[in-house]
């Protein structure tokens, strides 16, 4: 029993987890205060949700470098519009965002099911695409914390516990974590009890042997992406709610953050594995390095160099395991 | 679904171009951006000074689509070319920092021959390192180059610190600005190492393996080629051929940071793929390539002279990504 836990894919993230966490509070003690986990927790919420999405593709054997420009998208054409039209609601907007993520999404999976190209390929003209014609046609100017909607700030800053540090400071863990989980949870049940989550996984082991036993995989391609596109303009929006304003050039290079994140837990860019725990589990660990130079007293120019490692290090052993189970 | 276009039997015209061959159909493109361009604003598109500039700013992104087609050959793919440029620019600029502090600009010959000489090193090693997580421990391209594109710039960050380091010898400044008999120096050096490139892949017996391994790596294996050493090797040459990009780029701008030319390596891939680069091994020509980077640079420079916006310019090249691989698709379903 113990054994075949430990040979779980998410087995080795949980221990480089534990691992790195156990060291990262050994240099300094101040890792394990509330206030720094629940600023972790925070910082988990935006690319976790993104991760979910990118998952997915993975699973189904593609890869997405688009998702940022589409969040984006979504975020600042929402925020405009909400700007724009005085509307002071919340939920419509989320909707809004989401919905403009599933048709990029959309357009996506058909570039590579009709083209049949290579998804990193067309992923990276969508990506360009949606980024010049919102910078070039929609706008250039960040909307700042005095234009934002201020309902959306509001629902931003939501709360689960409130409290109060010694010098008098308030700090809390964000609301938003709730709706990272129940995200996280819905896509875990789909992939593991729906007929559209199993054929992701068996048509990323196999699309051919997929489509042979009845798989629909121009729907399963489609859900991958389009799902994707989703989350993504949900958490662009979440994102700019959390930190009061919509700038038109944000998420550049979050897309290498995401992947790797995706890639430490497990799952393989060849498809038909990874799971959603392996994901948390990889978001955490990624956020908690990234995050936690300052507090090792590193330079922050080091991050990129550590983020790189991180990701080849994850790679060589993905590789090296997948090697030994064929060998 | 494969012969769908065959039952529509539409597109007659698709016969003239021979479809083995999309040399033709790519110069029959660049000359339609030509002539489009001309007609649109001829006393400006057509004046020697913008054929010049264009000649000193082909070279760098013409050098980098290269590089990329180099690694495509094999299926693979590499991300890390931009960083690997910033990271020799950089590092040549730390040298000649070190060697002359204050007064980097007026170092010599020697100093700028050093310089290049660890440009150099920096895509052979850089080019070695994501060869051997590639060929060795079997990672798939586009993590390892993900990865090591991060550790690159990121090294090139740390050296800097984060703002460009300027300053750079004025014969190193010439690589990147100076004219020989006339010609743009870049330009040249882009012509010698178009033909060394051209040469290895068409003549030499390691061009030949590439080609096959990325055309059926299967029969590359049972057919006993050392396919680990090959992949290596393209590798290698891929990150020169980055660092000689990024040579020129710090030399022509008199200037290196680790985040330059960010938007180089869409133009890249989108130039090999333009060029007739199969993504997925096997296809691919330095001709098809530089002519590709030409009509690129006709169109961005006709574009930038009718002053578009620069944002609406990305998405046209990504527009004309997706564009041209539509058109292959249906030039290849006949």
């Amino acid at each position: 029993m113990t054994l075949s836990l430990l040979r779980r894919p998410e087995a080795i993230v949980a221990v480089a987890l534990l691992l790195a966490m156990v060291i990262i509070g050994l240099v300094n003690p101040a890792f394990w205060s509330l206030d720094n986990q629940f600023g972790l927790l925070r910082s988990n919420v935006v690319i976790g949700i993104m991760a979910l999405g990118v998952l997915l593709v993975m699973i189904s054997g593609g890869i997405d470098v688009s998702f940022p420009a589409f969040a984006v998208a979504a975020m600042y054409l929402t925020v405009k519009g909400m700007v724009q039209f005085n509307y002071t609601g919340v939920a419509l907007p989320f909707v809004a965002a989401t919905l403009i993520g599933l048709i990029l999404g959309a357009f996506n999976a058909f570039c590579i099911r009709a083209f049949r190209m290579i998804p990193l390929i067309v992923t990276l003209g969508t990506a360009s695409v949606v980024r010049g014609l919102l910078l070039g046609l929609v706008g250039t100017s960040t909307i700042n914390v005095d234009k934002m909607p201020p309902q959306l700030i509001d629902f931003g800053k939501t709360d689960i516990v409130n409290l109060t540090l010694a010098d008098g400071s308030r700090y809390g863990l964000t609301a938003m974590i709730l709706i990272y989980a129940a995200l996280a949870l819905a896509v875990h049940l789909a992939l593991r009890y729906t007929m559209i989550g199993r054929s992701l996984y068996a048509f990323g082991g196999a699309p051919e042997a997929a489509a042979r036993v009845g798989f629909d995989t121009r729907k399963t391609l489609l859900f991958a992406y389009c799902a994707a596109g989703a989350l993504a303009g949900f958490a662009g929006l979440l994102h700019s709610s959390m930190i009061w304003l919509a700038n038109p050039r944000d998420f550049v290079g979050f897309e290498l953050d995401v992947i790797a994140a995706v890639v430490l837990g497990g799952a393989s860019i060849f498809g038909g594995k990874g799971s959603v725990l392996g994901t948390l589990l990889g978001v955490f660990l990624l956020v908690m390095i990234k995050n936690s130079l300052i507090i090792m007293h590193i330079d922050t120019t080091w991050q990129q160099v550590v983020v790189g490692l991180v990701i080849i290090a994850a790679t060589t052993l993905t590789a090296w395991r997948d090697r030994m189970r064929v060998a | 679904m494969k012969t769908k276009g065959a039952e529509r039997g539409a597109f007659d015209f698709r016969r003239l171009i021979n479809r083995e061959d999309n040399i033709g159909q790519l110069l029959l493109i660049t000359a339609a951006v030509f002539v489009v361009m001309a007609a649109l604003s001829p006393e400006k598109f057509l004046r020697f000074y913008n054929f010049e500039s264009i000649s000193f700013v082909f070279p760098e992104l013409g050098l980098l689509s290269i590089a990329i087609m180099v690694a495509m050959l094999t299926g693979g793919i590499d991300l890390s070319i931009i960083g690997i440029a910033n990271l020799a620019g950089v590092l040549a600029g730390v040298l000649f920092h070190r060697l002359a502090p204050g007064a980097s600009a007026s170092l010599g010959l020697n100093a700028v021959a050093g310089g290049i000489a660890l440009a150099l090193a920096v895509g052979v090693v850089a080019g070695a390192l994501n060869g051997f997580l590639i060929a060795k421990l079997r990672i798939t391209p586009i993590l390892a180059t993900l990865g090591t594109s991060q550790v690159y710039s990121g090294l090139a960050l740390v050296m800097t610190g984060g703002p460009a380091i300027v300053g750079f010898p004025a014969g190193w400044n010439f690589i990147g600005n100076g004219k020989v008999a006339g010609v743009a120096a870049p330009f040249l050096i882009f012509l010698v190492l178009a033909a060394g490139v051209s040469f290895i892949l068409s003549r030499t017996a390691f061009g030949a393996k590439l080609m096959l391994i990325g055309a059926n790596p299967k029969a590359a294996v049972f057919a006993g080629l050392d396919t680990e050493r090959v992949v290596f090797q393209s590798y290698v040459l891929t990150g020169v051929l980055a660092s000689v990009a990024g040579l020129i780029l710090s030399g022509r701008t008199n200037a290196a940071k680790s985040d330059y030319g960010a938007s180089y390596l869409l133009e890249a891939v989108l130039i090999a793929v333009l060029g007739g680069t199969n993504p997925a091994g096997g296809r691919g020509t330095v001709l098809g390539v530089s002519i590709a980077v030409l009509a690129l640079m006709l169109l961005s420079s006709g574009f930038q002279i009718l002053r578009f916006s620069n944002f609406l310019i990305d998405f046209i090249w990504g527009g004309f990504l997706l564009l041209v691989i539509a058109i292959n698709v249906m030039r290849n379903r006949r």
